[in-house]
């Protein structure tokens, strides 16, 4: 069989990383929404640009950091590249490149999911239907999930796709813990009191994780406990180890049974990533300084992403031709 | 009328003078679309407009739609299906198989000729301005041996059926012709739509197209010991007919590349991949000549790929269709086919070619300009149907125009009688109405040729228009071939 077109694979590579980051923004505008308040019981929209390091860019709309604005600017705006609408388009449009290789099954989802973000209006982010219209969003990305388990070929294209959602929920998380970490910090009084509690909660719900913590977790509520459970606990699927263990998993196969076993340097990088993030613990984490190391696992996820574009999807243009190709001349 | 005349659903349709190809006509009656009729009728026009709506819906679902670009945003269309097919009995399927294996055999010898000895220009057959003064001519290809000698691997060739009843060739499309993917998909969709329409009539499937053509493809190659690595390359997703390319691939199992992911190495043509370069054998290019290759044609080009012309004169890798097909299928050389037919292969064309006025000849242009209102005229050099003048609809004003034009450069039209073109029932906003069709049968070749039984029907969807091509308002039909 072909070896992937370098194309496609970064295509298919980052098709999922466009979905999984639909996903999380939808469940931090959803959870955000329904959970965070600041102190003076008002919802707190600042604290997603904050989360994404977006204040810049918002200032850039001219528009206060209401509910409508900043949900409109994570939904709809197809200026922020960021919203759902630009991810999810940008998906569509590697979708449509890939066509010749996913199923159509996936292009119909991604191509109908694409179809009625583009119809959404003002009124339909208003925030009494943010709700539902988040739960719209973050299904679709789950569906597109099981639609690509169940019918994408277990080829080449599936470890891409499976190694850029891993990689991008790691991103993810590690944002997530990080952002609301650091807002609460300045606030030293607050440790302890419930509105810290209800901080800790809204992290947790943002990631799927709440019920799942507290099954671990039944009596306290530490920012420890909850960073030892977003960033090291194995068996939660969107914590970065998780993430990163699966994304080690999927590339080390993809070495294997597509002959690639001589391309170390993004499999290098990924194990030492692997290996941090199973001997570290959350105490570590906090004494090193969370921020920083929370910076070095996302700059060891962008070398990751780097290592696996020159090793993988931008074919060196000199001395790479196989061995043997000029003997059988037609 | 025929043997029975319309009821039901079908009752009032008026085929207006024309040949019906689901009632046939006063000489040549359609006694095999009977059962289709009968059925037919059967339906109410909501049901029938329903089912219309749903398949109409489901090929904008899966996508299969052609995508038009503006400054703003992406608009993806489907082409227009309509839902009432055109029969063919296995009879004039006969006729249009022999006729279409007859042409694209003749058209393949006139293109070895033209590349190798040019016997027929020595002989004064066709005039040799015209072959060697075209601007699709390829000296590059002069002396270039291609596999069996056929250039032409995929032909798709326009035939329209007069008011007699009888089958023309319109015109041949031997470059990259397009519309194959409709034919497929328009059955799939058919068959999903109206199980009980088709039922048990025994119509020849058309889903092994893309079997066929890999098949011939790998056949071009010749034995390597790795076994051929046939690719698709298209211009990419920006390009009209992208749909079909992916189809293609697809039913091939082959890759889709652009002209960036391939790329030439001492004269050889490697696919980027993730292992590294990957030897290609067979290129079915869906790129024009000009574009394929910047270091010999449109050095702008960037769909192309630099160096490819310098491998495929080396021998090193199969181009299809091959360069230099458009000698071919030039509207000034098809005037000449019935006598290319008869030079190479001593036969006379199964089937004929619409009556043609050359008006680079001083008699043809005579002709035209004194007959302008009652002709059709076309570019020589255009397709899609843009330039054409249809003398019978043009206002004096447009008459006088054109005729300026045609005085100017004669040399770039043709023109022939308005062809009166068959029509079928179709739906339409008012009910069952008859509108004109085409068709365009697509032949594949590779060591020999092979027909796909069926085809693509257009249909010209506005009242009393002639132009089926779908950048004109046309749409499709699905068309079954009779056991």
């Amino acid at each position: 069989m072909n070896n992937l077109l370098s194309r496609h694979a970064e295509c298919i590579f980052w098709l999922a990383r466009q979905v999984e980051r639909a996903n999380s923004t939808a469940r931090i505008l959803d959870v955000n929404e329904t959970f965070s308040r600041n102190a003076r019981g008002e919802h707190d929209w600042e604290s997603v640009l904050r989360l994404y390091g977006d204040e810049e860019n918002f200032r850039a709309t001219e528009r206060r950091p209401t509910a409508d604005a900043v949900i409109h600017y994570y939904i709809l705006d197809d200026h922020n590249p960021n919203s759902v609408l630009s991810t999810i388009c940008m998906a569509r449009e590697n979708a449509r490149a890939l066509r010749p290789l996913i199923s159509t099954e996936m292009w119909v989802q991604l191509n109908g999911f694409h179809n009625r973000l583009s119809r959404l209006r003002r009124p339909d982010l208003k925030v009494e239907n943010l709700n539902r219209l988040c739960s719209y969003i973050k299904e679709s990305c789950q569906t597109h999930s099981g639609i690509t388990a169940e019918t994408l070929y277990r080829d080449e294209s599936w470890y891409f796709h499976q190694l850029g959602r891993a990689m991008e929920r790691a991103d993810q998380t590690t944002r997530l813990v990080d952002v609301k970490y650091q807002v609460l910090l300045p606030q030293p009084s607050d440790v302890g009191s419930p509105i810290d509690e209800a901080q800790w909660n809204t992290v947790l719900r943002s990631a799927a994780g709440f019920h799942a913590f507290r099954r671990v977790h039944p009596q306290s509520m530490s920012p420890a406990r909850v960073i030892d459970f977003l960033v090291f606990d194995k068996r939660f699927p969107r914590s970065v180890a998780a993430s990163v263990l699966a994304a080690n998993q999927h590339l080390h196969e993809l070495r294997l049974t597509h002959g690639h076993m001589a391309k170390r340097g993004a499999s290098t990088l990924m194990r030492r990533l692997t290996a941090l993030l199973a001997e570290e613990t959350a105490d570590d984490l906090l004494a090193g300084g969370l921020h920083e190391g929370l910076d070095e696992m996302q700059a060891a996820i962008a070398g990751v992403t780097n290592a696996l574009g020159r090793e993988f999807f931008l074919l060196a243009e000199t001395d790479d031709v196989p061995r043997g190709s000029g003997e059988a001349a037609a | 009328m025929t043997d029975r005349r319309p009821a039901g659903l079908l009752a009032g349709y008026d085929p207006g003078g024309f040949h019906c190809e689901l009632f046939g006509s006063g000489k040549r009656p359609a006694p095999h679309t009977r059962i289709v009729r009968e059925r037919l009728e059967g339906l109410s026009l909501a049901e029938l407009r329903r089912r219309a709506q749903a398949a109409e819906r489901e090929l904008f679902n899966l996508g299969v739609t052609f995508t038009v670009y503006t400054s703003r945003e992406q608009i993806d269309r489907i082409l227009p299906f309509d839902v009432i097919p055109r029969v063919l009995s296995a009879a004039e399927w006969d006729t249009i198989e022999r006729g279409v294996i007859q042409r694209v055999t003749a058209l393949n010898r006139f293109i070895e000729d033209i590349y190798h000895e040019q016997r027929i220009l020595r002989d004064g057959v066709v005039p040799a301005d015209l072959v060697l003064g075209n601007a699709n001519y390829r000296p590059q290809m002069q002396g270039v041996k291609v596999p069996f000698g056929n250039y032409v691997n995929i032909c798709g060739v326009d035939i329209v059926r007069g008011g007699d009843g009888r089958f023309y060739v319109l015109e041949d499309n031997a470059r990259t012709p397009s519309g194959v993917s409709y034919v497929v998909e328009n059955r799939h969709l058919t068959q999903r739509a109206f199980p009980d329409l088709m039922r048990n009539i025994g119509v020849r499937s058309v889903s092994n197209y893309g079997q066929r053509l890999i098949g011939q493809l790998m056949e071009l190659a010749g034995g390597t010991d790795r076994g051929p690595s046939v690719v698709l390359l298209s211009p990419g997703v920006y390009n009209s007919a992208y749909f079909e390319h992916v189809f293609l691939a697809r039913e091939m199992g082959v890759p889709l590349v652009e002209g960036r992911d391939l790329i030439v190495r001492d004269d050889y043509v490697f696919m980027k991949t993730t292992a590294g370069l990957q030897r290609v054998d067979v290129i079915y290019r869906r790129i024009d000549d000009e574009f394929i290759d910047p270091e010999v044609f449109n050095p702008n080009s960037l769909l192309g790929v630099r160096g490819l012309m310098r491998a495929y004169r080396a021998g090193k890798v199969v181009l299809a269709n091959a360069v230099g097909t458009g000698i071919a299928d030039d509207k000034a050389v098809y005037a000449y086919v019935p006598r290319i037919v008869r030079y190479y292969l001593d036969e006379e064309a199964i089937l004929p070619n619409v009556e043609t006025h050359i008006c680079r000849e001083s008699e043809g242009l005579e002709y035209t300009l004194k007959n302008l209102e009652h002709l059709v005229v076309k570019p020589v050099g255009e397709s899609g149907g843009y330039g054409i003048l249809i003398g019978p609809h043009a206002s004096r004003k447009a008459l006088a125009e054109f005729r300026r034009k045609l005085r100017a450069d004669p040399g770039n039209y043709i023109s022939q009688p308005v062809v009166q073109l068959s029509v079928c029932p179709t739906v339409t906003r008012t009910g069952i109405e008859p509108r004109h069709v085409d068709l365009r049968p697509f032949a594949v070749t590779g060591r020999s040729t092979w027909v796909l039984p069926g085809g693509l029907t257009r249909v010209a969807l506005r009242k009393g228009s002639l132009v089926v091509n779908s950048s004109q308002g046309g749409g499709s039909k699905d068309t079954w071939v009779l056991e």
